[in-house]
């Protein structure tokens, strides 16, 4: 635990400085640049609200922000997730040269996804004023509900990476295990209202996607307060993860050089 | 730092690449119960000294470990068995062809491996523009590494590991890269480094007259073992009478096969003359001597035979 902050605060300019270059070089060469991180998203929204809508004929309150909110918070977990699997392998030309406490990679990761989720997250208020959502205080409950999400994010994160050097193959199944999440943590319906009576309640407990959507959307379309009491228990799976998740590589990451 | 003056101390260093390979689910399956282990011993065993300071070069034939040893003095690598102790120096490595993101620009890659080196950014900034100065690229440093050619490449990770400086430089056969005036001048920049009091390098090279005029000391692994360290000339003249006669007895063995079937081929030859020879002999002799045809069988030296026949 001393290392790890040790090592937070000894390689935390590096992580800054290469989350940075890391957006710089992903837009560096297309020509529409940064506007990727506003079309990106508003497009995703419009499919899945079109399908919705139009296909499946049913609709929640201000649908294209609910859509919005799940979509958000979804892809900032699930790249994350497939990202990490190949995290090592692919800075192998950096960490074949230098020591790098290789959950560094997982904080880069998350750091250009945050950002990348932040831009969402300030479209969401937009997409607010345009659909006539009340504003209320009630949104400062979004950040412990952020925060947790960051830490179960971390977990899994850490523990995906660790796996992915030695199992070739972990991509191929977390690519269809988050596919399963992905129809399971409502993005584009209400979980609570579609799925029937004791499952609805498991699924957006026992889904840490299902169930930080639905908090979200609790307090910006429905000024509810969060369930604090689960949002504590994933918070202390979370770190429990973390926690699992960095001691593990901290035991094995001098043999990644070797096997990569 | 240590009480002997020594800037890095290794000992009983093991290092082995096993049953790490990784796997994918399929094969693990498949190979389930019956699952072999490779062990492939990198070192067996390694133990010595380096004193501040001081420029030790690393000799040894291919695959002897050279590599390994530098990696896990910069603590890239663990070791399985033995101790690394380098008293918290600042260590980089050097070696051909690693350490930069493709999709990143020079000048950020610069940025990337000086903060991992443990600088600050304004250490770096301070430095950058020597550092660009020295790697001669000019505009395709704010181009992305991927697009760079191989000499452009290690030109400027040499450049950044020669102005950086840290305590502790680990150079892997990068003394070679570049046009013929580069590699004056990182040779230059490497003697200059050298010269500093306080810093320790160790190099690995197959020039053997590079290490000779650059280093204090000469350590020699062979196959992951240690076989001796010491003065230069000593070491250097040791390790090419070694390589001279591995390549010597190599080279004997082939030559003796070679006079060997050679000598086969001039006998098989020979053989195959005098059997003519004789065969024409035999036959003159016959035509001489028709009227004794008995005889010719039970005799077999042509010479006798072409006596008999005079």
């Amino acid at each position: 635990m001393k290392r790890f902050i040790k090592d937070f605060k000894k390689y935390w300019r590096y992580t800054k400085y290469a989350t940075k270059a890391g957006l710089k070089a992903e837009i560096a060469n297309s020509h529409l640049s940064w506007m990727w991180w506003l079309l990106d998203p508003i497009c995703f929204m419009i499919i899945y609200t079109f399908i919705a809508e139009v296909v499946f004929t049913h609709s929640e309150p201000y649908f294209p922000v609910f859509v919005f909110i799940g979509l958000t918070i979804w892809n900032f977990f699930s790249k994350v997730m497939t990202g990490s699997v190949k995290l090592v392998k692919n800075q192998k030309s950096v960490l074949t040269r230098v020591y790098l406490p290789k959950w560094i990679l997982s904080v880069e990761k998350m750091g250009n996804l945050f950002f990348k989720m932040c831009i969402s997250l300030g479209l969401t208020l937009i997409l607010m004023l345009i659909f006539q959502v009340p504003f209320s205080f009630q949104l400062f409950h979004l950040i412990p509900v952020i925060m947790v999400l960051l830490v179960i994010t971390f977990g899994f994160s850490t523990i995906l990476l660790h796996f992915g050097v030695f199992m070739e193959d972990l991509s191929n199944i977390v690519s269809i295990f988050l596919r399963l999440v992905f129809y399971l943590s409502g993005i584009f319906y209400n979980v609570y209202k579609r799925v029937p009576e004791p499952f609805n309640k498991i699924l957006l407990r026992g889904n840490p996607a299902a169930f930080i959507i639905e908090q979200s959307r609790k307090i910006i379309l429905y000024q509810e307060m969060p369930d604090y009491l689960w949002l504590s228990i994933w918070f202390g799976i979370g770190l429990l993860l973390s926690i699992i998740g960095v001691a593990t590589i901290y035991k094995y990451e001098n043999s990644y050089a070797k096997v990569i | 730092m240590s009480q002997n003056g020594n800037a890095i101390e290794v000992r009983d260093l093991q290092v082995c690449y096993k049953s790490l390979k990784s796997f994918s689910l399929k094969k693990s399956l498949l190979k389930l119960g019956k699952n072999k282990k490779e062990v492939f011993h990198a070192l067996k065993g390694v133990s010595f000294d380096v004193k501040e300071g001081s420029v030790v070069g690393i000799v040894g034939k291919n695959g002897s470990g050279k590599s390994t040893l530098l990696r896990t003095v910069a603590g890239i690598y663990s070791p399985d068995k033995g101790s690394v102790n380098t008293f918290g120096h600042s260590v980089s490595l050097l070696a051909i062809g690693v350490g930069f993101q493709k999709n990143l620009s020079g000048r950020e890659n610069i940025f990337l491996t000086g903060l991992l080196m443990g600088f600050t950014e304004k250490e770096i900034r301070q430095r950058i523009d020597e550092i660009i100065e020295f790697s001669e690229l000019g505009d395709f440093i704010d181009k992305p590494v991927r697009t760079y050619s191989s000499g452009m490449f290690s030109k400027l990770a040499f450049s950044i590991t020669a102005i950086m400086e840290t305590d502790i430089m680990l150079i892997d056969e990068v003394l070679s890269v570049g046009d013929s005036r580069f590699k004056k001048k990182s040779y230059k920049k490497i003697k200059e480094l050298i010269s500093s009091e306080d810093r320790t390098v160790m190099i690995v090279s197959h020039n053997n007259d590079t290490l000779m005029k650059l280093c204090t000391e000469i350590l020699w692994i062979n196959e992951g073992e240690f076989v001796m360290q010491g003065d230069p000339e000593e070491v250097i003249q040791k390790y090419e009478e070694f390589m001279d006669n591995e390549q010597a007895a190599a080279k004997e063995a082939q030559e003796l096969a070679k006079a060997a079937k050679a000598e086969k081929a001039v006998k098989a030859a020979k053989a195959a003359r005098e059997k003519e020879e004789a065969a024409k002999k035999e036959k003159a002799a016959k035509e001489k001597a028709a009227p004794k045809p008995d005889k010719k069988p039970e005799t077999k030296d042509p010479k006798k035979e072409s006596a008999k026949a005079e």
